[in-house]
């Protein structure tokens, strides 16, 4: 556990960086810092690793003060993500990975061996490992950047705005691929963003700094979407966030209703079919909807690709509400297709029956309290 | 580079070295330029003319060598190699090799501003296709949409925008100029390093200062005007530029 | 008269010299030493300056000041150092001739080796130092691993524009009597013994194109082939990138 207690950053100038910041970085969670530029989000993250020395106050990391070490050795024991990785250029990317454990005098054949493990782990095939830096691409770099960090295997890592200089698509890739590396090693971690969206799906905790550098909101991220505390914080949380906290809402079990189902790569049969009708696999996971009657597919005619509308997406059971609500917005047939675990067709949902949950679970919220 | 300051600490390190009481001694150098005002201005224009006339002779060689470098990446690397290899031969060789190569009289006044021509060349061709090189593939684009033929947008656009940077790469050539031109005065070409050269021999039983003095302070005085004129120049060509000179 | 020239780099008296000259060889010798000497005491003093002033960010003024040594003209240097010290050295020895000499080489060679050191460290992008410490390097080892490292491609072209600036400045020593190269030049101008003068010229070209390609194979073989980018591709001509660095020419 890291523990704020107090910290304060001034500059000799008179800005104040951070202002009295107290919290703590629960062990094994994740824990963002998130706020606007110059909310002193990267400073708060800096002083743990003693990168920027507080003006007062003291930072603990398992109950021990960070000042108890020269700040190199305490270094060696914190990974540390930057937002262009900041990858040695004129070192092969396993020596990149390596660095910490060289730097602690570990055997090179050893440390190197573990650094190509590593660089597995965070999804990088073994021929990058002679690969330098100048060839890799900024998503290949920022992999690099995670699994060096993780080299010493560190008990807490510091990551700051590790993924905003990606594009979208890779940015979202390496964020899945980050929490189900996270659900594996359970590190103690201290993420900084700028991005909302970044933070609420990231976080286990979410800590809203405002400009000032004083903390403006610590909570879960469905709590920060369903109660801003202040309206600097639901401003900057943003639009949509009833729909968006939707996301954290798992409601009561969905009642789906069977659905009559045609196998892909059938034919419609003769006697036509519903206007609208699911199609499924072999394995009964669903395709898409097959269209029947005058504008449609006629009897006959085979139920094939150029057939299928695949527009509708997919609720789990047990999922999200936002999910369920989204299955059945998108569906062309009004009904939203409900799978279970293992992605096989459960049934449909109708629109009316998620609004009903979604309005049984504000009314329960509003009497009842926080959501989980 | 720094525009002041080019003697740091000379001129008070020299009395305590020498005798400052006779006509051999350095504060004499006024003296010395008085008595021989007409020849050492004729040398002042002299060197002042080899100075600059290779830099502008040396730009108008190098703009469309460099253009072609900054549009072809082919092109790029031989030009950078051709020109790195000329910059490396020693100035008082290529004094020498000149006249031979083109079938010159082996002490032909136009040595020297032919090798310093070459030099100029061979710096400017960098200078000329980075500087035009970092003009945006945006700008670019925007100028030819706009409907500038290649040679308007070259001249109204590439250009100006590349100035600053051709600007610095003509500083350096200018004052290094300067100093190798006096170089061609140790084998008799006619120039301010002849005071040098009158210096040397007429210190060979005691030293004599005057002209080796005058000679240093006149070829530092030239480089800080000429350094000054090109700076201005470059400032003039480049009034947008005043807006976030603050 | 490159015929000339040719003859007479090809008579072997010329190159072993005879009883009453020096040959081609022992000139090269003269002058390879005082090139070597001006160029490893610029090192000593240059190299470790540049890292001290790149690491801690102190006395930069340092740096553009040695600049300004640029406008001061080579030979009017060396002839006011000579005749400042000869006069202090009698009999025959050649000391007050080689001292000056060296004095004004080294204070040619520093600039360019100081200031791209100091350039090479002040180069090294931020996040790279940050990380470095980041990882709980000290001072001294971002120094050693990081900084030093990654200024290497900028010192070396210092370096190659140092050696180059000594080795034609090395010329000029033969103009304050003392022996190299140069000798020939300014023997054959005296001499009227044109082919000579331009054979002098040529050994002069030589020695320079072949030491800089000595330096630019031993920056392929020093340099991580991380930083040259293109993965192994040589760089002749750093001259002029280094010139033009030193005075704060950007480039792309």
């Amino acid at each position: 556990m890291i523990r704020f207690d107090h910290v304060t950053k001034r500059y000799p100038d008179g800005t104040v960086a951070v202002d009295g910041l107290t919290l703590e970085a629960p062990t094994g969670r994740i824990t963002v810092f998130v706020g606007p530029s110059g909310c002193g989000k990267t400073t708060s993250l800096r002083m743990v690793n003693r990168m920027i020395e507080p003006t007062s106050g003291t930072i603990t990391i398992d109950d021990r003060d960070v000042t108890s070490l020269p700040p190199h050795e305490l270094r060696r024991t914190i990974g540390y993500v930057i937002q262009h990785a900041g990858l040695f250029p004129h070192r092969t990317v396993i020596d990149n990975v390596a660095t910490v454990p060289f730097l602690l005098g570990t055997d090179k054949k050893q440390a190197r061996a573990r650094a190509a493990e590593l660089l597995e782990r965070v999804g990088l095939p073994a021929h990058f490992a002679r690969r330098y830096p100048a060839q890799l691409s900024g998503g290949q770099q920022q992999r690099v950047g995670v699994a060096r960090a993780l080299a010493a295997d560190p008990p807490v890592m510091l990551m700051d705005e590790p993924f905003s200089a990606v594009d979208p698509v890779v940015r979202e890739q390496l964020q899945d691929q980050f929490l189900q590396l996270q659900e594996e090693l359970g590190k103690t971690i201290v993420f900084v963003t700028h991005d909302i969206d970044e933070a609420i799906k990231l976080g286990d905790q979410i800590a809203v700094m405002a400009v000032g550098g004083h903390l403006a909101q610590l909570s879960s991220p469905a709590d920060l979407l369903a109660r801003p505390i202040d309206a600097f914080v639901a401003g900057f949380v943003g639009r949509d966030r009833g729909y968006r906290a939707l996301g954290f809402a798992r409601g009561a079990a969905l009642p789906t209703t069977p659905e009559p189902t045609v196998r892909f790569g059938e034919r419609v049969p003769p006697g036509g079919l519903e206007e609208w009708t699911l199609v499924v696999d072999d394995t009964d996971q669903p395709q898409g909807w097959l269209r029947s009657g005058p504008s449609g597919s006629p009897p006959g005619s085979p139920i094939d690709d150029a057939a299928l509308f695949r527009g509708g997406t997919l609720a789990t059971q047990g999922g999200s509400l936002r999910a369920a609500l989204d299955a059945c917005l998108s569906s062309p047939s009004g009904r939203g297709v409900v799978v279970d675990g293992d992605g096989r067709l459960e049934g449909t949902v109708h629109l009316d029956a998620v609004t009903d949950l979604i309005a049984s679970r504000e009314r329960a919220e509003v009497t009842g309290g926080a959501d989980g | 580079m720094a525009d002041v300051a080019y003697l740091p600490g000379l001129p008070r390190m020299l009395p305590a070295l020498l005798p400052a009481d006779d006509n051999s001694s350095p504060w004499r150098f006024p003296q010395y330029f008085a008595d021989h005002f007409s020849e050492v201005m004729g040398w002042l224009w002299a060197h002042t003319w080899l100075s600059v006339v290779p830099v502008i002779a040396g730009l108008i060689i190098a703009l469309p060598i460099g253009w072609l470098a900054s549009r072809h990446k082919w092109a790029y690397p031989p030009m950078m190699t051709v020109s790195g290899l000329l910059y490396t031969i020693p100035s008082i060789a290529l004094f020498v090799l000149v006249p031979p190569l083109l079938g010159l009289d082996p002490l032909s006044p136009l040595q020297v501003p032919i090798a310093l021509t070459v030099y100029s060349v061979a710096l400017l061709v960098r200078v000329v296709a980075d500087g035009l090189g970092s003009v945006s593939e945006e700008t670019l684009q925007a100028a030819t949409a706009i409907g500038y033929t290649p040679v308007g947008r070259f001249f109204t656009v590439e250009l100006p925008i590349a100035v600053p940077v051709i600007t610095a790469g003509l500083r350096v050539a200018v004052v290094a100029n300067v100093s190798i031109v006096a170089v061609a005065g140790t084998i008799g070409m006619v120039n301010l390093g002849l005071l040098f050269d009158q210096g040397f021999k007429l210190s060979t039983d005691t030293p004599y200062y005057p002209p080796i003095v005058l000679g240093l302070l006149l070829c530092v005085l030239l480089a800080l005007v000429l350094d000054l004129l090109v700076i201005l120049l470059g400032r003039m060509l480049t009034p947008w530029r005043k807006a976030v000179r603050s | 008269m490159i015929g000339n020239v040719l003859r007479w780099l090809n008579d072997p008296d010329n190159w072993n010299g005879t009883q009453f000259t020096t040959g081609i060889w022992a000139q090269l010798q003269t002058h390879l030493l005082y090139s070597v000497i001006a160029v490893l005491a610029a090192l000593v003093i240059g190299l470790p300056l540049g890292l001290a002033i790149g690491h801690t960010g102190r006395a930069t003024s340092l740096i553009s000041g040695l600049n300004a040594v640029r406008a001061l003209p080579t030979v009017g240097v060396l002839v006011l150092l000579v005749v400042i010290i000869a006069p202090h050295f009698h009999g025959r020895t050649s000391k007050g001739y080689i001292i000056p000499t060296l004095i004004v080489l080294i204070l040619l060679a520093v600039p360019p080796i100081l200031s791209n050191t100091y350039a090479g460290v002040q180069n090294v992008d931020p996040a790279v130092r940050d990380a470095a410490y980041g990882m709980g390097m000290t001072g001294p080892q971002v120094l050693w691993r990081v900084e030093l490292p990654n200024s290497l491609p900028l010192i070396f072209s210092g370096l190659r524009s140092a050696t180059l600036q000594v080795i034609a400045t090395a010329t000029i020593a033969a103009y304050v009597t003392l022996g190299g190269l140069g000798r020939f030049i300014y023997d054959g101008l005296a001499q009227q013994d044109y082919p000579q003068m331009i054979s002098g010229g040529v050994l002069v070209a030589a020695l320079a194109l072949i030491a800089d390609l000595v330096l630019a194979l031993v920056q392929r073989y020093t340099v991580s082939r991380g930083l040259t980018k293109r993965f192994s591709k040589s760089t002749v001509g750093g001259a002029v990138a280094a010139d033009l660095e030193e005075a704060g020419v950007e480039h792309t």
